[in-house]
């Protein structure tokens, strides 16, 4: 099956910055991939070649096999941007806005998909409003709702949710994931890795306009066999042999410790028995995202 | 590529934007029409008062009536240009030119569909400034085909320029520069008011290197069949500035010059 999207060699520069050295990579048709990376990573601009807003310095990009220079037409007509940036035309209600965003794409009598769009993103109450009167949280649904018209396959969210309060988050995360659901392709960069590490299968590290990581995400998360012991003790004294595993201290007796392996908290325990301490509390939890995003950014 | 959803048509991205534009302006058309119809209005009124009586710029008409069809061609113009600079250089301004860069309009979409909102804005405020001034003098119409090509050509070529200068621009100063600096001398300079056989020899030959001269000489040839150069040289002028300058557009739109980095 074409990939939703594939990126071969993909560079961008401008002047003696270089934005993105080289980026290979490919999406299939169904994924919900996440591409993350501090400012600056080149996320966007990856995006934005494959949207046709930016003109690689080299390399080839294509979306669902059609290359964005050279079959800008059709790349374009199968993929749906929502940009990073808060922007909206002053002049059209959040209805207008959304019909001539359709009609951009040669699509007439569209009013079913549009309503169903609004009604998912609850903007139907505002349909008539024009977008100067809308609060940003509303303008950020206008934004999401304009790259859906075309109920295009691949949909790519830049940093969808950068400012926008639970109800929006949540409402978008449920409408997303149906679309994927019902074979839509989604692309998404966030900063809210607990989102990245909810949603996407499967995960590109960007930094310095080079991938650093890329694979599945339960791969990513278990690239690191170490767990952490939260305790909370009586009487608060910590046994010394365990004192070099704490990474965190917390109030009325409460640590947190590092271990390499799951196989170390018997260990521990048997430390805290011999010291005839007593635990009150205990939980063992995994590395999450943002620590693996963290150790991966400090090794590049 | 099949459509996705709704019901799919060829060129409807080119007729959506074009209304798109057309909206723009017309939701604003106090700014956007009847103040220019207003000014114009108010050019007739003070050079006509002043003037009439002492000038006589064609044989056997009268200053009033000469003066109409090239304050309206001057609305027509300066409106064409305004549209689409102002309309591009605010979308680039705020961002959401993205909205009409995302979608898969071709270049000529594009193009022809900012173009052809600037020619709608100039002509319906060239047809403000006559609906308003025929009040005034009776008006003849000796050849309106020839002053509706003008018409056409004229707000093509403004449009086509408002297109590059909107592309150009990257800030309001540098759109005032075109506005100030080319488009209103080479209006004021270009027999609006007068007619070049009244210059000195100097500046009636310059007068002949300023496409805009060709363009109010050629549509008040439509009105009283009289003009300071031959009609169909005007009009050859004036539809190679366009095709030129049309290409020019194009080109810029299609490379993405300052649309697309």
């Amino acid at each position: 099956m074409t990939p939703a999207i594939q990126a071969e060699q993909v560079s961008k520069s401008y002047g003696k910055l270089q934005a993105l050295a080289g980026v290979s990579l490919e999406i299939p048709q169904g994924e919900f991939f996440g591409l993350l990376g501090p400012n600056g990573a080149g996320k966007t601009t990856l995006i934005n070649i494959l949207a046709g807003l930016v003109i690689a310095s080299g390399g080839s990009a294509r979306v669902m096999g059609f290359d964005v220079r050279g079959q800008y037409r059709e790349a374009r007509r199968v993929l749906g941007v929502v940009p990073q940036e808060l922007v909206f035309d002053p002049f059209f209600t959040v209805r207008e806005t959304l019909t001539i965003q359709s009609g951009y794409f040669g699509l007439r009598n569209n009013r079913g998909w549009i309503d169903e769009v609004m009604y998912h993103l609850d903007l139907t109450e505002k349909a008539d409003a024009n977008m100067r009167a809308l609060s940003g949280g509303m303008k950020r649904r206008v934004l999401v709702a304009q790259a859906l018209v075309h109920k295009p396959p691949v949909i790519v969210l830049d940093e969808p949710t950068a400012g926008v309060d639970v109800e929006l988050r949540q409402a978008l995360w449920k409408f997303v994931r149906r679309l994927n659901h019902d074979g839509h392709t989604v692309v998404l960069t966030t900063h809210y890795l607990e989102e990245a590490e909810a949603l996407c299968g499967r995960i590109a590290m960007l930094k310095q306009g080079r991938i650093v990581a890329l694979d599945t995400t339960q791969n990513l998360l278990g690239m690191h066999a170490g767990c952490y012991v939260e305790l909370r003790i009586a009487p608060d004294a910590l046994p010394p042999a365990l004192v070099p595993l704490v990474v965190e201290r917390r109030e009325g007796g409460g640590y947190r410790l590092a271990l390499k392996d799951y196989v170390e908290v018997e260990d521990v325990m048997a430390q805290l028995r011999t010291a005839q301490v007593r635990v009150q509390e205990m939980e063992v939890t995994r590395p999450d995202l943002e620590e693996i995003f963290v150790k991966i950014m400090s090794r590049h | 590529m099949n459509p996705v959803t709704g019901e799919y048509r060829p060129l409807h991205g080119f007729y959506t934007l074009f209304y798109k534009e057309w909206l723009r302006f017309w939701k604003v058309s106090v700014q956007t029409v009847l103040a220019p119809v207003l000014t114009a209005l108010l050019f007739l009124l003070v050079f006509a008062h002043s003037l009439r009586g002492h000038v006589e710029a064609f044989p056997g008409v009268d200053y009033t009536a000469f003066l109409i069809p090239g304050l309206a061609m001057m609305s027509v113009l300066q409106n064409a240009f305004a549209n689409s600079s102002s309309s591009l250089m605010q979308s680039k301004m705020t961002g959401n030119i993205v909205f009409v860069l995302l979608p898969p309009l071709s270049h000529g979409e594009f193009f022809s569909a900012y173009l052809l909102a600037a020619v709608a804005r100039g002509l319906v405020v060239g047809c403000g400034v006559f609906a308003a001034a025929v009040w005034f003098v009776d008006l003849p119409l000796a050849h309106p085909l020839w002053a509706f090509l003008f018409a056409l050509f004229g707000s093509g070529i403004m449009g086509a320029l408002g297109i590059i200068a909107g592309i150009y621009s990257d800030k309001v100063e540098q759109l005032a520069v075109f506005q100030n600096f080319i488009i209103l001398p080479l209006t004021f300079l270009s027999g609006v008011f007068y007619s070049i056989q009244s210059l000195p020899p100097l500046w009636q030959w310059l007068s002949h290197f300023n496409p805009i001269f060709y363009m109010i000489d050629g549509f008040r040839y439509g009105f009283f069949g009289h003009a300071d150069v031959q009609p169909l040289l005007s009009l050859a002028i004036v539809a190679a500035c366009f095709f030129v300058l049309s290409l020019l557009t194009y080109w810029l739109i299609q490379t993405g010059y300052k649309l697309r980095y």
